[in-house]
């Protein structure tokens, strides 16, 4: 058996605006810049993309299965600028051949620093999804597919998820392979699934590479590589972003024809199917326990932590931020909790990355700043407004309950 | 490979960027095993002179007798009596003439009949020809293969001397007209800019930045202009003395260094350090340098009610300039106009980091830097305070910043120099 388990990872941050030291607006985002981006993305990838799975799914009679996970912070803006995205997904979840993902609802780095903020994320995202498509998400995926054994305890603690995704670094497998189900040292009943990154970056990255050998990728050459895993694997995860449709690989590349090629390819032979990740636990037994005990993710060749924390002024700005934790939810104002929560998207951290810089590779493509500096500076200044803001709010309700004393005083 | 080369300014007489560059350049090509005479003007009455007799500056006797400098084993040095210096204007130069007239004059006791000798009295423009008669005369009695001539005021000496011997010409541009005068060009400077660019067989532009102005603003076809970006002289010692020569201060300081004048933005700087103050109150802003709009910088500083935050140094040379590095916290440089440079390259070196504007060649080659528009000074006010009030930022950009910097070497430089020196050959042939 092959069965090839799509999961597209769906996500746009909420972009900051220019904010010098000068600045004491507290309206932090770019509105604009997030509109125009969410409209640009949806027009290239998510409605032309949504529009041929849908059409994949009809068109196989619910044989061909994807899941998603598409992260809070998106679904808020879609809702504001897009909303046909929403109701495409929705024409999705209603197939019945749709998974949802649970993840962190601002696709933070809580898990990292904050434990009950991580709890609380997560369980918003959870009501988010039961809210907007019924179902109730029992695959855990983390931001950038970070992972180590303590995140798999933790996430069989909260007793409500079957499996949780990662990314099937070398350096954890070793002589082993993605394509089965694993066991996370340190849990019982939860399940592992790992990305097959070989095959997945095929897609992702190469899809269009000219320079590569085996350029152009057709879904036969794709079907006939799935099909070898048959004898030596069950399971083949295809997770990437979802924006690899149409936006990091553009129509132009042929990309939509491929992948509506692709589910007739791997169909044509008869052991291979289409499986969403709680359906591949459900199907096949662990076959060992991996261990990860230092922190994994999907990103660069490292597989690290690097890309969001590699430098100083990343992890002062993140230590930065949770420092906060307590005064913010102290204030009890919702708006500036709200504010805090988007600013702990991971995008925000990546920005300020300063690997690979001085050779303007992907790191900068995805960066809506000249340089990793500005993106720390812009950071750093609203937080400093941040704090400001939470000062003020206690200092209000402590002359509020100075005066309730006094006026009580006074009655007495 | 033999050049004629028509310099500036050698250690420790350097007063900016084009001595600077002059004297990397040279040593690296001396290093590669090309052979150059070095042609610079010097002036006789110079307290700093000590290598010069002071000769009366009649035509015979100006051209002063080969001189060899240790460590440079390829090159050859002959000096010509000239009171041309770089970043002269007519009107400083005017001045010039007059101190030195009345210096020899105090020195000499004399009077009437000096002044009458003197065939330097005339304009400035007068003496760059007059200097360019010099080189080829000189010129005369050297073997070489190409001519190498750095900015405009040895341009008509390059052509002169390319017209009496046939070799092939390359002209270098540190800096144009534009840059030094914005729109208000000077037409006389501006003329013999572009006859040297054009007369040449190669111009050599410091950034793509001074290779864009050479093309739209000299009518200089594409093809005949190179962009060799220069280097940094690496500091070796600096980063063993760190542990005593720290110097202890409650203050951070924010330098400008370099010329005082319109094209190096000091009036942004000043702007920009008063509203640096309405949000950071601990800090003292340095500027090193000198040029004619000085005297209107400090006048500002006071009309902007943070005369006592603002410190002028007036111009610093050698140690001094190392020792002000060493305070900084930050590098400002918020030139109007800036063909490449190499200050900024000299602070990242002395792991202070900088702001840079981003009309500067150097932003070409300098990732690990902040970049601003010149005239943005509240951005330019932004950064400073950033980089004042978030350590981490400094961090960052000190470490990355001081390598990125080791990989602008001179020796790639004089290598690029080396093979247009070889286009220029073949193309005159």
């Amino acid at each position: 058996m092959a069965s090839v388990c799509f999961y597209f990872q769906v996500h746009q941050p909420t972009r900051l605006r220019h904010y010098t030291v000068f600045d004491n607006n507290i309206n932090y985002f770019d509105d604009r810049k997030n509109a125009e981006i969410c409209r640009k993305v949806a027009n290239k990838c998510y409605l032309p993309a949504n529009r041929l799975i849908l059409d994949l799914i009809r068109k196989y009679d619910g044989r061909f299965r994807v899941a998603y996970s598409v992260t809070g912070v998106l679904l808020e803006q879609l809702e504001a600028y897009s909303p046909e995205v929403l109701s495409t997904f929705d024409a999705l979840a209603r197939t019945g051949c749709v998974e949802f993902l649970a993840e962190t609802y601002y696709h933070s780095l809580s898990f990292l620093y904050s434990r009950n903020e991580f709890a609380a994320q997560v369980n918003k995202h959870v009501q988010t999804i039961q809210n907007l498509f019924g179902q109730t998400p029992r695959v855990f995926r983390n931001t950038e597919l970070i992972y180590n054994n303590d995140l798999a305890s933790l996430i069989e603690s909260m007793g409500c998820f079957d499996a949780v995704i990662s990314e099937g670094a070398d350096h954890i497998l070793g002589y082993r392979s993605p394509n089965f189900v694993y066991t996370p040292k340190g849990c019982n009943r939860l399940r592992l699934l790992l990305k097959n990154y070989a095959l997945s970056d095929d897609i992702a990255f190469r899809f269009s590479n000219r320079d590569w050998s085996q350029w152009p990728l057709t879904a036969d050459k794709f079907s006939h590589w799935v099909s070898k895993v048959n004898g030596n694997g069950f399971n083949v995860n295809l997770f990437m972003d979802y924006e690899t449709l149409g936006e990091h690989q553009w129509k132009e590349t042929g990309i939509f024809d491929f992948m509506r090629h692709l589910p007739g390819e791997i169909l044509r032979h008869p052991d291979n199917n289409f499986k969403t990740p709680s359906e591949v636990v459900k199907a096949y037994q662990p076959v060992g326990v991996v261990d990860v005990p230092h922190v994994i993710s999907w990103a660069d060749t490292e597989r690290d932590l690097s890309a969001w924390l590699g430098n100083a002024m990343q992890s002062n700005a993140i230590h930065e931020l949770y420092r906060l934790e307590k005064k913010i939810k102290g204030s009890g104002d919702a708006r500036l909790i709200g504010d805090w929560r988007k600013l702990q998207t991971s995008d925000h951290f990546y920005y300020m990355c300063t690997k690979y810089f001085s050779d303007g590779d992907v790191h900068k493509y995805f960066n809506p700043y000249d340089s990793p500096y500005d993106s720390y500076i812009n950071f750093m200044n609203i937080l400093g407004n941040l704090h400001l803001r939470c000062v003020k709010t206690r200092t209000d309700t402590d002359l509020n309950k100075t005066r309730t004393n006094t006026e009580l005083q006074a009655v007495n | 490979m033999k050049v004629f080369m028509l310099g500036w300014e050698f250690p420790p007489f350097i007063s900016g960027g084009l001595g600077t560059a002059c004297y990397g350049l040279t040593k690296a090509l001396d290093q590669m095993g090309v052979q150059i005479t070095f042609v610079l003007p010097t002036v006789v009455q110079s307290k700093y002179a000590t290598h010069v007799k002071l000769v009366s500056p009649s035509m015979q006797q100006s051209i002063h007798t080969p001189m060899k400098v240790q460590q440079l084993k390829n090159v050859v040095f002959r000096t010509i009596s000239s009171p041309l210096q770089p970043y002269l204007t007519a009107n400083s130069y005017q001045k010039k003439i007059e101190e030195s007239i009345s210096q020899m004059q105090a020195s000499h006791g004399r009077t009437d009949k000096f002044v009458g000798t003197l065939d330097y009295s005339g304009d400035m423009y007068a003496e760059v020809q007059r200097y360019a008669e010099l080189a080829v005369r000189l010129a005369a009695n050297e073997e070489f293969d190409v001519i190498h001539a750095h900015d405009w005021m040895t341009y008509p000496a390059g052509v002169a001397v390319a017209r009496a011997t046939g070799k092939p010409l390359v002209v270098h541009v540190h800096s144009t007209e534009f840059d030094r005068s914005g729109e208000h060009v000077n037409q006389m400077i501006y003329d013999i800019e572009r006859m040297g660019m054009h007369v040449a067989d190669k111009v050599i532009a410091v950034s793509y930045l001074t290779r864009s102005i050479v093309i739209s603003r000299y009518g200089i076809s594409g093809d005949k202009v190179e962009v060799v970006y220069n280097g940094v002289e690496r500091n070796g010692s600096s980063n063993l003395l760190v542990g005593n020569t720290t110097i202890k201060k409650d203050e951070k300081i924010v330098l400008f260094l370099g010329r005082i004048t319109m094209q190096k933005g000091p009036d942004y700087f000043l702007r920009a350090a008063k509203k640096v103050l309405e949000k950071f109150d601990n800090v003292r802003f340095v500027m090193a340098g000198s040029g004619d709009l000085m005297h209107r910088a400090v006048e500002m500083a006071a009309e902007l009610g943070i005369g006592s935050k603002v410190l002028f140094t007036g111009f610093l040379r050698g140690e001094d300039v190392n020792k002000i590095f060493k305070m900084a916290d930050l590098y400002v440089m918020p030139s109007v106009s800036e063909p490449f440079g190499i200050a900024p390259l000299e602070a990242l070196d002395n792991d202070v980091p900088i702001i840079i504007s981003k009309q500067s060649g150097v932003s070409e080659v300098i990732q690990h830097a902040l970049k601003v528009d010149f005239w943005d000074v509240d951005e330019i006010a932004n950064k400073i305070v950033a980089v004042l009030k978030y350590p981490p930022l400094g961090v960052t950009l000190r470490s990355h910043g001081n390598y990125e910097v080791r990989k602008l070497r001179w020796r790639d430089s004089a290598a690029r120099c080396a093979k247009i020196y070889e286009e220029a050959l073949v193309g005159a042939v």
